[in-house]
């Protein structure tokens, strides 16, 4: 009875295109990819159909589930301004080390007497501190303090680098320099806490806000 | 998988003579592979791809206490009571008792779905939608560029036949419902939303009217 003979085939696979796909894709990610900044407060934020991607020189405040108030500002030259203008108002010392540490932080939010503290503490400690966000009291609207100077000193930036567009030559909008200002709510945050910070704005007469979303599809 | 080596190369014995050992010319990728898709695995776990994006939001300036005139009369408005995940509304001025031949408001319910506000602002909003709709046309024909578009839009938006919208919200209503009702509005098409406080009478009605 003849046998079937079945070709002895090799068990190695030639994975060449495997690797070559799968490089491609590392490639594509890694210059793809924008990392999230490690921020101290965690924000889920509601979803909208608005398709306008958040401008470039911002004054972040985010509230959290809890109600807690945080502060953020994009621009490092204009954070360094505002902390000089703030320690001057509060009369708060910092060190030149504390004020680099400020400039280059990202969102935080603890009062002015517990600033120095704060700042000494290293990133991932910071997330794990319990603060009570910045007060926005009448009787002790620091809140406010921190949207005004920083919005003076974002002003301050914004006319730089405006004036420094122009001299590249470029035609630019001063209006696309001017500080904007976000708010960064959670979506299971009681309305009163954004309103409340909403209204600090408007005493400063900025009414014109700006709320974080989530993309979602418009309906047809 | 390891012995890719190995394969094919043929490595036959040839006694007696002594031969520097041909070496294959195939190289184990397997240790590269899986650093690759390590790398890949780490990236594609924690690029963010989109942006956030931003809804904008113009609330009225406050009032300067030394104004003495009066706000204008607004006439076809409605306004909008949220409180925690519903939706109450009435249209037209608030009266907390009878005056004159108009009743006492009574609140309307209605919820945050396709069926509720969408449908009941599609329709008191009629005017400004139909508009919308010949610009969309006129534009899609190229008969009106897209700035001519916009500027249009904005003009339709501010007419006298436009809806506008107040919102009040009580202490329970969360940032979702107050986000989920404005985004309605842009759907909407509204051009002229206010979030104001809401009155005490107005916060009563809601209160029995959510038990």
């Amino acid at each position: 009875m003849p046998k079937i003979k079945i070709p002895k085939s090799s068990p190695s696979i030639d994975m060449t295109p495997m690797v070559d796909l799968a490089f491609l894709l590392v490639t594509f990610f890694m210059l793809s990819a924008s990392f999230r900044s490690s921020e101290p407060v965690e924000v889920d934020v509601p979803s909208s159909i608005s398709d306008k991607i958040i401008p470039e020189n911002v004054l972040l405040v985010s509230i959290d589930k809890g109600g807690r108030v945080f502060f953020n500002m994009s621009d490092p030259e204009a954070r360094r301004e505002l902390v000089t203008n703030m320690i001057g108002k509060y009369k708060i010392n910092l060190t030149q080390e504390q004020i680099d540490k400020f400039t280059y932080m990202t969102t935080f939010g603890c009062t002015m007497q517990e600033l120095p503290q704060y700042l000494d503490l290293d990133a991932e400690k910071r997330k794990s501190v319990n603060t009570k966000g910045i007060p926005l009291d009448s009787l002790n609207n620091q809140l406010q303090d921190w949207i005004y100077y920083g919005n003076i000193a974002a002003l301050n930036t914004g006319k730089t680098n405006y004036e420094e567009a122009k001299l590249n030559g470029e035609a630019p909008e001063m209006n696309d320099f001017k500080p904007k200002f976000i708010l960064r709510v959670d979506g299971k945050a009681v309305y009163v806490h954004a309103q409340n910070v909403i209204n600090v704005f408007r005493d400063l007469k900025l009414n014109n806000l700006n709320f974080v979303t989530s993309m979602e599809m418009a309906p047809l | 998988m390891a012995d890719m080596g190995e394969g094919g190369s043929g490595g036959g014995h040839d006694k007696g003579k002594k031969r520097a050992k041909k070496s294959s010319t195939r190289v184990d990728m397997t240790p590269m592979v899986d650093l690759a898709f390590l790398l890949l695995t780490f990236f594609v776990l924690t690029s963010t791809f989109s942006k956030p994006k931003v809804m904008s939001m113009v609330y009225p300036a406050k009032p300067d206490p030394l104004d003495l005139t009066k706000p204008p009369k607004i006439n076809n408005a409605i306004t909008f009571l949220v409180t925690e995940d519903k939706l109450f509304y009435y249209t037209g001025q608030y009266y907390s008792v009878p005056t004159g031949d108009k009743p006492a408001t009574v609140l309307e319910e209605t919820n945050f779905g396709p069926k509720g506000v969408r449908k009941l602002l599609a329709d008191l909003n009629k005017s400004v939608l139909r508009g919308k709709e010949g610009l969309d046309k006129q534009l899609e024909n190229k008969e009106i560029q897209d700035s001519t578009y916009l500027r249009k839009l904005i003009d339709l938006k501010k007419e006298k036949e436009a809806l506008k919208v107040l919102i009040k919200t009580d202490d329970k209503a969360t940032c979702k419902n107050f986000i989920d009702l404005v985004d309605e509005l842009k759907i909407a098409e509204i051009g002229v939303i206010a979030p104001v406080d809401i009155l005490a009478s107005e916060l009563e009605l809601l209160k029995s009217k959510i038990k």
